[in-house]
């Protein structure tokens, strides 16, 4: 973990000079104040990412309460057991009662297990209006799922549409992260609030922000919208999370999160680089021998 | 049928003429052989799917790994792996294997109500299963997962014959356990023996009753979905074609109207074997039994209106999130009622730890670990982080691996002398539960740890953060695994057995109608009608 976080916050510089060159030739890149944070996913990490969002900081919140419940509710049954298995072994214990009924035990078994579940049902239908609330976004970004790339198409910045690939592992420079970092990041405001409308162009796909707390299935034909608000400038990570064939494994989601006037910027330089929105339309090689073509068998 | 009348009690194999074996095997009207045939398909079952999870272990073990370099080879993979493990593992060994064996046994009665459909029953989940391993085997194999959502698995984006044959293993499979069901719910209503009220009913049969009606109601809008994927990919409908009319999302509540029920239909039955399993060893009748059997119809009511928590982050609208997670919610209070009665059932008793109560006593806990995690999942709020990632993997294979396949081998060794004649080894029943748990604990208790890290299901290569927890979790896999050797080497001492078993070989705890026909159960249970007082 440490060794992780030491290379990748010493490698910035590295990854300014290497890693999205073709942005950063002439003008200073206006996503560099993402790299000095990254939200990545670390070894043996027992627990959520860092919350990176309100909306990951209400859930990482509430999956505390719930869980502390539970745990405490196993280690009742838990100890219920060991305390049977003690004292009611047969060395022990040499005749058993015949006690096949007790009213107040069997209503008491009901009544707490309700109580439990109202504790926890409030909080969490609470939670559920908070994240469904996606009024007046700052913007909206449309994300499209394809078979194995995103397509983040900006509605407030007319002709912005473009697409999103892994780096592949053959390819992957210092500083980036195999199997999680892309050719072409979304780019997103600190602060601002920002709606997701996610839809697909082929089959279902999972657009999944585990350290923002956005999920939600891309279906074609249907577009349902999530939301975020970005706490720090950072850059963050996720993945698609409904199998969607061959690649699956292989088309992750980063998130460049930059202050709101290098957003800017950056918008006016994309819109300048990516003209043709087809920027890189052909799969990167990847280091497996996918077999990609004998698909067409009949 | 024989008419010969004599004692029962000495005589194996009732004067019945001697059965060649194609007459006895391929042929078979006895719901004692059918049900063993079933807890053989099982025993292929369980083999064939474990061998799968195997493989996906070792490809998991490290990142980048190089085992599987095809990722339709690993959808084919964990696709088949669910298909095998649900309908042709869990299922034939709980419901057409102990339950054929035991609840006509259970009940007085002398066979199922309907011998040939029971033979039918049983041959259609055979054929199925022929059909889901050629859906594994042929071309790139089906790539869809066990949930077969489309569009993946349509014409366009899984071409070739392999899908197809998956598709219609279902239908295979679904037709058997529509037949069995029909055939349950026919004898345990009408065949009781005289004096068995249904109030009187052994828990065990109870379950499959109850799993029975889940079925009857659940499979025909499976064999729907699936006919509808079936015509769109060969007939050009557009059921779950966008770009005809048609709706993904529809597939999804179809398949989870029977799906959820499907969670209970595999897990009952276990409840019910747990019931017994617990009164026999602490020497205690079952407390609470009509509070054990009415929370058995209860989830499996409620089970029925809770299935669109599987689609908590796919096109559910909010109101509908906050019904469907309270009605979730609410089955934790039938299941608590079993786990309380089966502790209150050892409160008091003079337990015996024989390997069938190790079983049972390892699925209550782990039961409840799951059923933590269940609750978990089921707030719509939380799934919004946790969908489809390792914390649901961990949480649904502590109900299935550890439960309904601790349920399983606690009935296996409660049941093995009964139905081979020999007792299994007592200290290899026990390193074999011991290495299992210790396994499948290993395996599965870190997936919670990946999956809050963010760690999504279904992938073959993954980032090199998440590599030490997968590491954990392989090394459980081959635990598990070289245990599944321990318990072959039960079996085959049960079958080189040479013992003479008791009618009643647990003792005054055991008390149900098996225990008072010899060992092994005879070819015709009861010549006499028993009465029930």
């Amino acid at each position: 973990m440490m060794r992780r976080c030491g290379s990748v916050l010493g490698l910035t510089c590295i990854l300014m000079l290497l890693g999205h060159a073709a942005l950063a030739q002439n003008t200073p890149d206006p996503t560099a104040a993402a790299n000095a944070y990254v939200n990545a996913p670390h070894d043996w990490q027992l627990w959520f990412p860092k919350a990176g969002s309100p909306m990951q900081a209400k859930i990482d919140w509430l999956m505390q309460y719930v869980l502390w419940i539970m745990t405490a509710v196993v280690a009742f049954v838990g100890v219920l057991m060991v305390y049977v298995i003690i004292r009611f072994r047969a060395s022990v214990n040499k005749v058993p009662s015949q006690t096949t009924h007790n009213t107040l035990i069997e209503v008491v078994w009901i009544v707490v297990p309700v109580i439990i579940l109202a504790i926890i049902i409030v909080p969490s239908i609470n939670l559920i209006y908070y994240e469904a609330d996606d009024s007046n976004p700052y913007m909206t970004v449309t994300v499209t799922g394809h078979q194995w790339y995103w397509e983040y198409k900006y509605n407030s910045v007319p002709g912005l549409d473009y697409t999103s690939y892994m780096i592949p592992d053959d390819k992957i420079q210092p500083g980036e992260i195999r199997r999680l970092s892309v050719d072409h990041p979304m780019v997103l405001p600190v602060g601002e609030k920002i709606r997701f409308v996610i839809t697909s162009g082929d089959v279902l796909h999972g657009f999944y922000l585990p350290s923002l707390g956005v999920q939600k299935y891309a279906i074609p034909g249907t577009r349902l919208t999530s939301w975020t608000i970005i706490n720090k400038a950072g850059t963050y990570y996720g993945q698609c999370n409904q199998i969607c064939g061959l690649d699956h494994d292989a088309m992750p989601i980063e998130i460049k999160a930059v202050p709101l006037a290098d957003y800017l910027a950056w918008t006016k330089q994309a819109l300048a680089n990516y003209t043709d929105n087809t920027v890189n339309t052909q799969p990167l090689s990847s280091p497996m021998p996918r077999n990609q073509l004998a698909d067409a068998t009949p | 049928m024989s008419t010969t009348t004599h004692d029962h009690g000495h005589d194996h194999d009732h004067g019945a003429h001697k059965q060649s074996f194609v007459s006895r095997w391929l042929m078979s009207t006895n719901h004692k052989d059918i049900g063993t045939l079933y807890i053989t398909m099982a025993f292929i079952g369980a083999c064939a799917g474990g061998t799968l999870s195997m493989i996906m272990r070792q490809q998991l073990m490290y990142p980048h790994n190089d085992i599987i370099t095809n990722g339709d080879t690993w959808n084919a993979i964990i696709t088949a792996h669910g298909l095998l493990m649900i309908f042709w593992f869990v299922m034939p060994a709980l419901i057409g294997g102990l339950g054929n064996w035991f609840v006509p046994i259970m009940i007085g009665a002398p066979d199922m109500a309907f011998p040939r459909l029971n033979n039918m029953s049983f041959w259609f989940l055979a054929c199925g299963f022929v059909f889901v391993m050629l859906g594994l085997f042929l071309g790139h194999g089906t790539g869809a997962g066990w949930t077969l959502y489309p569009p993946l698995d349509n014409a366009q984006y899984s071409p070739g014959m392999a899908t197809d044959f998956s598709l219609f293993s279902l239908h295979l499979a679904g037709i058997s356990s529509l037949l069995g069901a029909i055939n349950f719910i026919a004898t345990i209503l009408n065949m009781r023996a005289p004096g068995m009220g249904m109030h009187k009913m052994p828990l065990f049969c109870w379950s499959i009753l109850v799993t029975a009606f889940l079925l009857v109601l659940a499979i025909p809008v499976l064999a729907g979905a699936v006919t509808m994927l079936i015509m769109d990919r060969n007939f050009g409908t557009s059921f779950f074609e966008p770009s005809g009319g048609g709706d993904p999302v529809l597939f999804q509540h179809l398949f989870w109207f029977f799906g959820h029920p499907e969670v209970y239909i595999m897990i009952l039955p276990a409840f019910g074997i747990i019931s017994h399993v617990v009164s026999t060893f602490s020497k205690k009748p079952v407390f609470g039994y009509l509070g054990m059997a009415y929370a058995m119809v209860v989830i499996g009511f409620v089970g029925f209106v809770v299935w669109a928590h599987h689609m908590f982050v796919s096109a559910i609208g909010t109101d509908s999130k906050i019904y469907f997670e309270v009605a979730t919610l609410v089955i934790a209070v039938p299941t608590g009622i079993k786990v309380f009665s089966w502790i209150a059932t050892m409160w008091g008793g003079s337990i015996e730890f024989k390997t069938p109560m190790l079983w049972a006593m390892g699925f209550i806990f782990l039961f409840v670990v799951g059923g933590a995690t269940g609750i978990v999942l089921a707030n719509a709020a939380l799934d919004q982080e946790l969908h489809n990632d390792y914390f649901l993997i961990a949480h649904f294979h502590y109900v299935l691996s550890m439960g309904a396949a601790f349920g399983i081998f606690a009935g296996f060794y409660y049941w093995i002398g009964k139905m081979a004649g020999h007792q299994y080894p007592e200290f290899w029943g026990k390193v074999h539960f011991w290495s299992f748990f210790i396994g499948v604990n290993l395996t599965f208790f870190p997936m919670h740890f990946l999956g809050l890290a963010g760690m999504p299901r279904r992938y073959p290569d993954y980032a090199d953060a998440f590599a030490g927890w997968n590491y954990v979790s392989s090394i459980g896999s081959i635990i598990s695994g070289l245990s599944t050797l321990v318990f072959f080497y039960v079996l085959y001492r049960v079958f080189t057995g040479k013992d003479q078993l008791a009618d009643n070989y647990w003792g005054e705890g055991a008390t149900t109608l098996e225990w008072a026909i010899p060992s092994p159960a005879p070819q015709h249970t009861f010549l006499e009608v028993p009465v029930i007082r």
